[in-house]
């Protein structure tokens, strides 16, 4: 970024008392378990600020550090930047969190809508769009078509709010995938370039944006750089939310200071419910870690990196003592080879061949390790999207961790009972319209 | 969706496996740079094509049944 000489007074001023070095930031404390109304929206943080300069704010987000939360990390700044000054752009806040064992996103715009919307049109007032697009899980649609149509009476925005359920689907919410779903009701990646920035929805210039990251970029707005870093840590400044689940007392949604120890992270979520031997973090398509050497890690991508993993969309799963990690990989596995939207060969082919291979492994059959080591590397990075990477790197990731396991596996043995992660039953293919 | 190289900057093929059928015609007329991977989709060699072979990769571009493989600049 080399806009950093643009200044930006926060036009909302100071934070309200309470809010700044405090959590939680985006979820509304003290509310029953409803969403925040527009007045009470406006209470806790302040009437959204009129938007002057692009740049200035382009700048102020760049300063603040604020990076994506859907899974990918990019910095938001330059997305915006890329977008900001094209021809009749178009936002899109990206809700569909395909992933079945997360929830962050469906918690937030459960109880958070407005705050996600006054984010939206924030990014759209920086980039220059007239028209936005919230593409929210099924479950919460209702909720934030409530909240835009709350707006709408109040005639608090100048961005035309659009509300569309998501997909069912795990590719569904790949940036690509969520425009095509949109434009045509196909909940499938395409193919680029060209970018969605140069080309998206119906041709215009589009910014896809996880509703998270939009929810941080509405504070941004108001407080300013500054505040937004007073958490986290400096490379990776301010909140994220996490999904904690598995062998926690209280399986829960939370907001965490990025570089929070991850065994923090667990306590958080009522500390462990069993010995735990291992944490899957990121997302299906993320990493497994040794439970122990992974509690005093900071949560982040700078902390986690050592152990091979990620931060990804902010998924914590505990895997107790008890469980198997192959039989917990392999069924994962399978169901994201199910989700491919064979479209790409490498992808459609190479992941049910991978997933054959890890439950043959994980059923104590001959699993061929070399051929599965080879399969891996044949799939890797071979997609129109990141989906067989995913898979790569979860599986790659078990044969690491649960290697004890494996030779137990292999002379006939497995110690584990019950199942962990949750795993929807694969459908026979149907896409379906909006 | 060729693009011409010019002398400036080394070109590269690239495809798009949403458009590839794993036909592999590729593979067959430039075994130097495209191999298949053992469902039949082209492994391409990410390194420049070398100037030598440059006509002969230009030719498997357009003779691709899916048009899913392109000559990219830089």
């Amino acid at each position: 970024m080399t806009r950093g000489t643009a200044s930006y007074q926060p036009a909302a001023g100071r934070p309200p008392a309470g809010l700044p070095g405090r959590l939680p930031r985006l979820l509304p404390g003290g509310l029953a378990d409803g969403p925040a109304s527009l007045a009470e929206h406006l209470a806790r943080y302040g009437p959204p600020p009129a938007l002057a300069d692009g740049q200035a704010l382009i700048a102020e987000v760049d300063r603040a550090g604020l990076s994506g939360r859907g899974g990918a990390g990019f910095p938001t700044a330059r997305k915006l930047a890329v977008v900001a000054g094209r021809t009749a752009p178009v936002v899109v806040a990206n809700g569909a969190e395909g992933e079945p064992a997360s929830a962050k996103d469906k918690v937030l715009l459960a109880r958070a809508p407005h705050l996600v919307l006054d984010g939206a049109v924030a990014a759209a007032g920086i980039v220059g769009a007239r028209q936005a697009v919230v593409v929210a899980h099924r479950s919460v649609r209702g909720i934030v078509a409530a909240a835009a149509a709350e707006r709408d009476r109040a005639q608090l925005d100048r961005v035309r709010i659009k509300v569309v359920a998501a997909a069912d689907r795990f590719v569904g919410g790949e940036a690509s995938a969520v425009v095509h779903w949109i434009e045509r009701g196909v909940p499938t990646p395409t193919a680029r370039p060209p970018r969605l920035a140069e080309r998206g929805l119906a041709g215009a210039p589009t910014l896809v944006q996880n509703v998270e990251t939009l929810a941080h970029l509405a504070l941004i707005v108001r407080y300013g750089a500054q505040w937004f870093r007073s958490l986290g840590t400096p490379t990776e400044p301010g909140t994220m939310l996490v999904t904690v689940l598995g062998a926690v007392r209280e399986p829960s949604v939370l907001e965490i200071a990025l570089g929070t120890p991850a065994g923090q992270v667990l306590a958080l979520a009522g500390g462990p419910s069993a010995p735990l031997q291992a944490l899957l973090v990121g997302g299906y398509g993320g990493s497994w870690v040794r439970a122990a050497e992974a509690v005093s890690r900071p949560f982040s991508a700078a902390g986690l990196a050592g152990l091979g993993a990620g931060v990804g969309a902010g998924l914590v799963a505990a895997l107790p003592r008890d469980a198997c990690g192959l039989r917990e990989t392999a069924r994962v596995v399978r169901y994201l080879a199910g989700e491919s939207a064979r479209q790409c060969g490498p992808c459609w082919f190479g992941l049910a061949a991978v997933a054959g291979e890890v439950d043959r492994l994980a059923e104590g059959r001959t699993g061929d390790l070399r051929l599965l080591r080879r399969w891996l590397g044949q799939a890797d990075g071979r997609g129109a999207c990141r989906h067989p990477d995913g898979v790569v790197r979860l599986v790659r990731s078990a044969l690491t961790v649960f290697r004890p396991e494996l030779n137990g596996h292999a002379h006939g043995w497995c110690s584990g009972t019950g199942t962990v992660l949750p795993v929807p039953r694969t459908r026979p293919g149907g896409t379906g319209g909006h | 969706m060729a693009t011409r190289p010019t002398r400036a900057g080394a070109a590269r093929l690239r495809v798009d496996p949403i458009a590839c059928d794993g036909r592999g015609l590729c593979a067959e007329t430039l075994p130097e740079l495209i191999t298949l991977d053992d469902w039949g989709f082209p492994v391409i060699s990410g390194d420049a094509v070398p100037g030598d072979q440059l006509d002969d990769a230009r030719e498997t571009v357009r003779a691709c049944p899916r048009l899913a493989l392109r000559l990219e600049l830089g």
